[in-house]
């Protein structure tokens, strides 16, 4: 049993010492950049800063690449779909199969998109420990249920995994083994339901503790943020880098390729 | 004779589908500067005593007063709050905070503390449990009897007039048992505590009463 484990969150990189408000910051503008990306100019030099920006934050490349896995996994269903059903002119046919020039492009571009952004928000976001996060994006003022959602959600999903866990302990000494059958269905019908309750019910009672200690709707952080002159020179690079992104992107159509 | 701390008058109250009330028409009275044990069979109200008290349970009928002022609205419950604090039975429910600190000094951020001054009263409570380098410690990666005295710090970092305790000795092993028996011992205010074992209540309360439907009877 072990709980939620960051490891990306501990380092003494340049990367991790920047105040965590401005690489949310930035790390959210680059997302919105990207996602509304439609060349291969700005997607490309995209992916080229969130590569040095996860050089400056030097993670183990090994643990990078596995998160990278599962993101591409999704992706990968895409390339089977995506040609083949988005219209264009015909670049290979298979029976009454026929993959599109334009489906090609436009599933390499969704790629390399999803990929710098995922990598920008390992090398910028997954930095801050969840609970620094939370606390910035408090400072940051974003709606504080968001914030305590967050927080929370961190919190006790930890809990929730051992209640689990002891459920499923339960049903193991009494020898229970998954079976195709409707006693295994209802098994885990109830296994669910336990878990719904008894979380309701913790809740209940983490609310009521809460109140015990004077709490009235807002969270006060012991932390506080240093804005310091790294963060200022990083901060204007980042904008800096931002502009050419969108420059490449608007206001040079066609560069490479537009679809 | 003095005034109650804390008086329930003709309570009623009960569960929703229960088929029988759990307090009826009860009256209970502490007086300051008392230690109260509350013993009772499992279901007898002990716990839904010490909640209705903190107002997280609210009575069908009756009158409830603290510190010599009737209480009955939310926002009545949330003064009662500032200066009464209860531990609670599981600290799983009441350790919500990443680190150690942070919960300790939750209580005094609410009572309007800046965060040093919370951060302060959190260290001095920690170092009177014995819980001096918990500081920066995961609340959810400590043990069983650390999370109870965390959760305890956590009570009394508000400074409390009076302590309200549900069953703090579930799960401890002796040692801690007797931290937390002699810590109670050296305490300045007044307390009641709710257990199941004899041993722990003979040395930090001076009375016991016994919880029944429509009064708590003096054993």
């Amino acid at each position: 049993m072990s709980a939620i484990h960051e490891p990306f969150s501990e380092g003494v990189s340049l990367a991790h010492r920047l105040d965590p408000r401005g690489k949310v910051v930035v790390a959210a503008l680059f997302a919105v950049l990207m996602a509304v990306a439609r060349t291969y100019a700005a997607v490309l030099a995209g992916l080229a800063l969130a590569l040095l920006c996860l050089a400056l934050a030097r993670l183990p490349l090994k643990k990078v690449a596995s998160r990278l896995l599962t993101v591409n996994s999704f992706i990968f269903f895409l390339w089977f779909i995506l040609p083949l059903t988005y219209p264009g002119e015909a670049v290979w046919r298979f029976g009454p199969l026929t993959a599109s020039r334009q489906g090609l492009l436009f599933t390499g571009l969704i790629t390399l998109k999803s990929n710098a952004i995922v990598i920008a928000l390992i090398a910028l976001v997954a930095t801050a420990p969840v609970v620094t996060l939370g606390q910035a994006l408090q400072k940051l003022r974003v709606p504080g249920k968001l914030c305590h959602l967050l927080l929370f959600t961190y919190r006790y999903l930890y809990v929730f995994e051992q209640e689990y866990r002891r459920l499923v302990q339960a049903m193991k000494i009494r020898g229970f083994q998954p079976r195709t059958n409707l006693h295994t269905y209802r098994t885990y019908a109830y296994l669910a339901a336990m878990l719904l309750v008894r979380s309701h019910d913790r809740a209940d009672r983490v609310f009521q503790a809460m109140l015990c200690r004077g709490f009235h709707g807002t969270f006060y952080s012991l932390r506080t943020f240093s804005w310091q002159r790294r963060d200022g020179i990083w901060g204007i690079a980042s904008l800096l880098a931002l502009m050419t992104l969108f420059y490449l992107e608007w206001l040079t159509p066609g560069l490479l390729v537009r679809i | 004779m003095s005034e109650p701390l804390i008086e329930l008058q003709n309570i009623t109250f009960s569960y929703p589908g229960a088929p029988r009330p759990v307090f009826q028409d009860f009256n209970f009275q502490l007086l300051p500067g008392k230690h109260l044990g509350l013993i009772g069979p499992n279901g007898c109200g002990k716990t839904t005593l010490l909640h209705l008290i903190m107002g997280l349970l609210r009575p069908q009928a009756g009158r409830i007063v603290i510190f010599g002022q009737a209480v009955s609205k939310e926002k009545d419950f949330v003064a009662v709050r500032q200066k009464v604090g209860l531990l609670f039975q599981n600290a799983d429910d009441q350790l919500f905070c990443p680190t150690v600190l942070e919960d300790v000094a939750f209580g005094p951020l609410n009572q309007g503390k800046s965060p040093a001054a919370a951060m302060q009263i959190a260290r001095e409570t920690m170092e009177r449990l014995g819980l001096k380098g918990f500081e920066d410690r995961v609340t959810y990666n400590l043990s069983g009897g650390e999370k109870k005295l965390v959760s305890l710090a956590a009570v009394l970092a508000m400074q409390p007039r009076l302590l309200l305790l549900d069953e703090p000795t579930t799960g401890l092993d002796a040692e801690t048992k007797h931290r937390l028996v002699h810590f109670l011992q050296d305490l300045d205010i007044g307390y009641m505590i709710v257990s199941h074992e004899d041993a722990f209540l003979h040395h930090t309360v001076g009375e016991y009463y016994h919880v029944h439907e429509h009064c708590c009877q003096l054993v």
